[in-house]
């Protein structure tokens, strides 16, 4: 019969040394001249490690001076079973194998092996040191993942709510059991939150006013910028009831921490454990403090962003679509693809001015491509629809329009103030038709569809605007019966590259014949398929601004 | 089903109450572009009590999806499939503005794919969602990845929804499922592109796949897409760079493979303008689809395609020769393409009817 080796250790060499090991039998003892009792129990003393020596009964037969210091409470002559040690030395573990255990402020590694026939000993060893090594590398470990973690997520949104929620996402279960980040009141009476639990993971947002933050001790201060107080001073029991969610029970422990943005306090972020639950030691307090500062400076980013994003948006505004009103006579449709890049939006622009109301007159449309990008470009395009709705006050006629629009451009003190633009004035003619005046101004000539498909220029021309200080204009009306259509576009459609082999104009040819196909759409159909067809001949590079705007004399029903 | 049996079924329904009811006399409305009957008739049905997610979803969509079958079928030609869309998304913005739930949870964007003009579905979708109580930014058909990002930056959604029709849009969908994730937004994906059982959603790396409208919702309801996005790479096939190489050079390959054809199929040689443009664009479309497939690495994709594209084309009487010539001339090019070279002999075996010279 064979069995496995014991495990390494000065274990082996005992039990080899004592005779009791397996191996010789009792026949052979006489054979071999046995140690005696005093040199077991030097052998047993010189080993590094604690031994307990018991018989088959559990019961100590002999324990050396380090078993001893380690688990006073082991007595020669008493079960192993007994006792304040008998933790330790529980029989269901298989000999051999080494387990941990707390004893008393010690963490005891122990392993059992058959000693001889009739005999166990037990090894222990103190690693109270050691394993408090390991779980502080460990500790360390998970909070530099943890910081990693949050870096690479927080680092990612330029939303600022995004970025709260973000924020608190990481913070619990991690750090606590609840997590709310308060956001800057900016201004105004109250201060925006978002609030996580670990146990329910659904966001829950609401706001407080801002007198209501002093409410929680240090929240004032931690929003107003000033560093954190340590957790042990902060009575959780003073917590309002709007801090934490129904059903969290009592908070037993409470951090506040100041979100530090770039210079300016980005909000404050409240942690809070059970009763039950370990206080926020000073590590984590430390660790809270890191995590706030990347929080805070992710949450002040996105406040900047959108605060210029804001500002951009309102200056761009001009360039955005507006929306068609509806016509007596005459159905409208337009659209517009922005070639933003990096936030830049392009220069085309339309617009629709119907009459005032109450008032006679007729609607005027017009589309235009101003040069420049940005916000440049968005100044310019808002100069010209301005200077349009003051002029319409007073004048009605397309080219006399576009001769004042040119004399506003050339007197702008901007450079490189100028402009294509088509304008056009809608009124009723008899029998459903409508009459469009038009003005075209270094632009692409609109387009006529008839009702049996057929495609006709426009023959107004003119120099843009801008440029010339005597534009010489011809302009030009068209009648639209029923059903007919009258297409202004920018250039962006006709002048786009691509197509199967990539590098072949969409051309004015293509945009007529693709316009014949659309006889008999409503307006809303003609104008999604042009630009559909002009994207699809891009094939997903973006160059150009384009524009399309369709007015469409209302079919009889 | 055909025309003909809408039709009927409108023929018999005793001015029915419900949507199921009222298919076919909508059909009838947005056949003949007829806005303001289709509105009255849906604003008639809300009238009466018809809850408007049903009208979303059991008349407008069914309606929609026998708009596509009639194009397929060469029944209704493409202006009035336009049409009838345009009229649709009319009708749906009008059920928006008589129906306008007070917003009770987050807030939600919808986007088409960049490319993806089949928007309506994905309208449909954003109406829902509205209706359920969500605040929902709709932006509409094509949305380019870039302006989508800014958008979330600028309004923190708690999750995308994002709509793809064409399977050729998946390239563009996943750099924009990508780009989501990068912020911190989970996206969900929906539509026919990503595969009838989603596969691709799940190929690509989306948060979640819905296959309806309704799933959608509850899904979002259920609060699948609280927690941080996937950040999944990118598809291990696409290592072989050879989508990455076959779309870099598309134009030259089309070019080529339209000369390849002209000899091929002399019939080509009496074409005008707009049939050679029209031809460019079906083989243009050929390409994209077999880019789709070997960017998902699904060879089903490409002869689904296939398939599809001979029974549009057999319904407008071009003969089956025309698909298969052009997989043969695809074939011949794609050289160094063993990806692309195994999914055009699939697409080819598949094809509805083989050419006479499908041996040689």
């Amino acid at each position: 019969m064979t069995r496995p080796p014991p495990p390494r250790g000065p274990g082996h060499a005992l039990t080899a040394a004592a005779g009791l090991g397996p191996g010789p039998g009792p026949g052979e003892r006489g054979l071999s001249r046995s140690p005696g009792e005093e040199v077991l129990r030097a052998i047993v003393e010189a080993s590094g490690e604690g031994v307990v020596l018991c018989g088959a009964d559990g019961v100590v037969v002999m324990l050396n001076a380090a078993a001893a210091e380690m688990a006073p409470e082991v007595v020669v002559g008493r079960s192993l079973c007994q006792g304040p040690a008998a933790s330790l030395f529980e029989d269901g573990h298989p000999d051999g194998q080494s387990r941990e255990g707390e004893h008393g402020r010690r963490r005891i590694r122990v392993r059992r092996e058959a000693f001889g026939l009739g005999h166990r000993a037990w090894y222990l060893r103190d690693v109270t040191t050691e394993s408090a090594r390991t779980d502080a590398v460990l500790a360390e470990r998970r909070r530099t993942d943890f910081l990693i973690e949050a870096g690479r997520r927080l680092s990612a949104s330029l939303n600022m709510r995004r970025c709260a929620r973000t924020a608190i996402e990481l913070a619990t279960p991690f750090l606590a059991d609840a997590a709310m980040v308060v956001l800057p009141p900016s201004g105004r009476r109250h201060a925006g939150w978002l609030r996580l639990t670990g146990t329910d993971r659904r966001l829950q947002e609401g706001d407080v006013a801002v007198a209501d933050t002093a409410q929680v001790p240090g929240l004032a201060e931690a929003l107003a910028g000033f560093p954190p107080v340590p957790s042990r001073w902060l009575d959780p029991g003073q917590v309002p009831g709007w801090l934490l969610p129904d059903g969290f029970g009592a908070a037993g422990h409470l951090l506040v921490t100041p979100l530090p943005g770039n210079g300016v306090p980005a909000g404050a972020l409240v942690l809070a454990r059970h009763e039950d639950g370990p206080p926020f030691d000073e590590d984590v307090e430390t660790l809270v403090r890191i995590f706030a500062a990347r929080a805070g400076a992710a949450i002040s980013a996105a406040a900047l962003y959108q605060e210029q994003s804001a500002t951009n948006a309102i200056l761009s505004s001009d360039l955005l679509p507006p929306p068609l009103p509806a016509l007596a006579g005459a159905e409208l449709a337009g659209s517009l693809r922005a070639a933003r890049q990096a936030g830049h939006i392009g220069g085309d622009f339309y617009d629709v001015y119907p009459p005032e109301s109450g008032k006679g007159g007729d609607p005027l449309v017009v589309l235009g491509d101003v040069c420049g990008k940005g916000a440049r470009a968005a100044v310019l395009a808002g100069h010209l629809r301005h200077c349009l709705r003051t002029l319409l006050l007073l004048e009605e006629r397309p080219e006399q329009l576009v001769a004042l629009l040119n004399r506003s451009l050339r007197g702008s003190p901007t450079p490189n103030s100028y402009a294509t633009l088509v304008l056009g004035v809608l009124s009723a003619a008899p029998g459903g038709h409508v009459r469009v005046n038009l003005a075209v101004a270094g632009h692409p000539a609109p387009l006529i569809l008839r009702l049996d498909g057929t495609v006709q220029e426009c023959e107004a021309h003119g120099p843009m605007l801008g440029a010339f200080a005597d534009a010489v204009l011809t302009p030009a009306g068209v009648d639209l019966a029923p059903g007919e259509v009258c297409l202004f576009y920018s250039d962006g459609i006709t002048e786009a590259f691509g197509g199967p082999g990539g590098r072949e104009m969409y051309g004015t040819q293509r945009l007529k014949a693709a316009l014949a196909g659309c006889a008999g759409m409503p307006v809303a159909a003609l104008v999604e398929r042009l630009e559909q067809l002009s994207t699809d001949w891009l094939g997903g590079e973006v160059q150009d601004d384009r524009a399309l705007l369709a007015v469409r004399a209302r079919p009889a029903r | 089903m055909s025309t003909a049996d809408t039709a009927g079924t409108a023929g018999t329904a005793p001015g029915g109450a419900g949507p199921h009811e009222a298919l076919g006399r909508y059909l009838e409305h947005i056949g003949r572009a007829d806005e303001f009957a289709a509105i009255d008739l849906v604003l008639a049905l809300l009238e009466q009590g018809v809850d408007a997610e049903r009208l979303l979803l059991d008349l407008i969509a069914p309606a929609q999806r026998h708009v596509g079958e009639l194009w397929a079928a060469n029944e209704w030609s493409i202006a009035r499939e336009h049409g009838a869309t345009a009229v649709s998304e009319r009708v749906v913005a009008a059920i928006a503005a008589r129906v306008r739930p007070e917003p009770t949870r987050g807030r939600l964007t919808v986007a088409c794919a960049d490319g993806e003009y089949h928007a309506l579905p994905t309208r449909l979708l954003a109406e829902v969602l509205r209706l359920r109580g969500w605040r929902v930014d709709f932006l509409g058909a094509s949305v380019p990845g870039p302006h989508l990002i800014t958008h979330l930056h600028q309004s923190g959604p708690d999750a995308v929804a994002l709509g793809c029709a064409l399977a050729i849009r998946l390239p563009r969908a996943h750099a924009t499922i990508t780009a989501c994730q990068a912020v911190g937004v989970p996206v969900m994906a929906g539509g026919a592109g990503f595969g009838a059982d989603g596969r691709y959603a799940r190929l690509l790396g989306a948060d979640a796949w819905a296959p309806s409208a309704d799933v959608a919702a509850g899904l979002l309801e259920r609060g699948d897409l609280t927690g941080p996005p996937n950040q999944a790479g990118a598809p291990v096939h696409l290592a072989d760079e050879e989508y990455a190489h076959l779309t870099r050079r598309r134009a030259e390959l089309l070019t080529r493979a339209l000369r390849a054809l002209a000899r091929a199929y002399p019939p080509m040689a009496a074409y005008d303008p707009q049939q050679a443009d029209a031809t460019a664009a079906d083989l243009g479309h050929l390409l994209d689809f077999l880019a789709a497939a070997l960017y998902v690495d699904d060879a089903r994709l490409f002869t689904g395609f296939i398939g599809w594209t001979g029974a549009v084309l057999a319904a407008r009487g071009v003969p089956a020769e025309a698909v298969t010539v052009g997989l043969r001339v695809f074939h011949d090019e794609l050289r160094d393409f063993p990806r692309s070279r195994h999914m055009l002999v699939q697409a080819a075996e598949a094809a509805p009817v083989p050419g006479p010279d499908q041996e040689t």
